[in-house]
């Protein structure tokens, strides 16, 4: 499967040979990762073909930030499922978020990519106003549930029109209900990613959770196509008709 | 004026959200969401400088003028099969910009086939365009995603940057 990859660099003087390396990272990663790909480490992991210490050491560092956020969502993400090892909740965030330091290091300060609706918004697109990261409807395609104007974060969502009901509860294995759409903004893609779909399973009680954890915040779609936030999405919240404080 | 232009990347990546699994149908009675802010203990939020960023009153994106990367004009991009049938895609470019990506072939033989193409050929309309919106700048959401949709938008782009 692929997704497409955008990327907006605003800097002056970043050589655009650096997209080739981030490029390469990317295909790299699919490589290692893909669960569709039966000669990758995941693939082999979960067959039981590779033990977690012959792996290769990113391969090893996500699985160590999977199991990190199993333990603190209690279950509520987990990489194994049905005897599969798939931890591309994880991996798609953590991979922008590398590609990101990959841009840093060429010199980019502000700039955003967003792979498939996760986004790493660095610096500003213009002196004057912050990138304005707008959250796709759950159900209308071509329109907004809410904008945010962010500076320096990350941002992911989760939803069921992502994948339909393949979206279970790892816990019990049942279908979720109550949310139609998840999005965590916070410091760090790779767990901005996993934390969106554990809050996603967690349902009504996702948002708070998500509070709880230092730096991240969470703004719900329900199932009653209501739109919750929490209290430090306040302050990124870009007003509209459609979005004032109720 | 952003220093350089938009530069779309498509790239074969881990994204596994296949579309096969979707089964949900959509819903077709939903008005504006009703706003409800959410009582939480107050966390260590995020703090964004005042931007003075003017209200975003549309979620349809508006292509903007800027960057001169690409000919004007309309490429056919090649056709690519996939599991469900094939994928084909047109971009225009209009002052060196994307400006539309129109479906010319998408599977519609069968039910499920038919309706993953009209809920993901927008979204996915909408994931090459988001960029060029002169209110927000990138849309964050879940999204069907398509090798093949890609595959046809990549080949497009090569002819418009010949």
């Amino acid at each position: 499967m692929g997704t497409v990859i955008a990327i907006d660099v605003r800097d002056r003087g970043v050589a655009e040979e650096v997209l080739d390396s981030v490029f390469a990272w990317f295909h790299d990663v699919d490589a290692r990762f893909s669960t569709f790909r039966s000669d990758s480490e995941i693939s082999r992991l979960g067959r039981g073909e590779l033990r977690v210490s012959d792996c290769t050491g990113d391969v090893r560092e996500v699985l160590f930030l999977c199991e990190e956020v199993r333990r603190i969502s209690e279950g509520c993400f987990d990489i194994w499922q049905g005897g599969r090892c798939d931890p591309s909740a994880l991996v798609k965030g953590w991979s922008v978020e590398r590609a990101s330091l990959i841009l840093k290091a060429a010199g980019a300060r502000n700039y955003f990519i967003n792979a498939g609706g996760d986004i790493v918004a660095a610096g500003r697109p213009a002196p004057d106003r912050n990138w304005r990261v707008g959250i796709r409807h759950p159900e209308q395609t071509d329109r907004l549930a809410a904008v945010l104007s962010v500076t320096d974060l990350a941002v992911a969502t989760s939803g069921t029109y992502e994948r339909g009901e393949h979206i279970v509860d790892p816990r019990s294995g049942a279908p979720l209900t109550g949310l139609l759409s998840m999005t965590v903004i916070g410091p760090s893609l790779a767990y901005a990613d996993a934390y969106s779909t554990a809050a996603f399973v967690m349902g009504a009680d996702g948002a708070s959770w998500v509070a709880a954890i230092d730096g991240y915040e969470a703004l719900a779609i329900t199932d009653q196509r209501l739109t919750t936030w929490t209290s430090g999405v306040d302050g990124l919240l870009v007003r509209d008709g459609a979005a004032t404080a109720g | 004026m952003p220093i350089r232009a938009v530069v779309t990347l498509l790239a074969t990546v881990v994204v596994l959200l296949l579309l096969v699994s979707f089964r949900t149908p959509p819903s077709n009675t939903l008005g504006v969401l009703p706003p409800l802010r959410q009582s939480t203990q107050p966390t260590s939020a995020p703090t964004p400088t005042a931007s003075g960023a003017p209200p975003a009153g549309s979620g349809s994106p508006t292509p903007s003028a800027s960057g001169t990367r690409l000919k004007n004009g309309s490429f056919t991009g090649q056709d690519f099969p996939n599991f469900y049938g094939d994928v084909q895609v047109k971009l225009v470019v209009s002052g060196g910009k994307i400006t539309d990506v129109v479906p010319l072939q998408y599977p519609t033989d069968r039910p499920q086939s038919a309706y993953i193409s009209s809920v993901a050929v927008p979204l996915l309309r909408t994931e090459v365009l988001q960029a060029q919106s002169a209110q927000i700048d990138v849309i964050s959401g879940a999204t069907f995603t398509s090798d093949s949709y890609a595959q046809s938008v990549q080949s497009a782009l090569a002819l418009a940057r010949a």
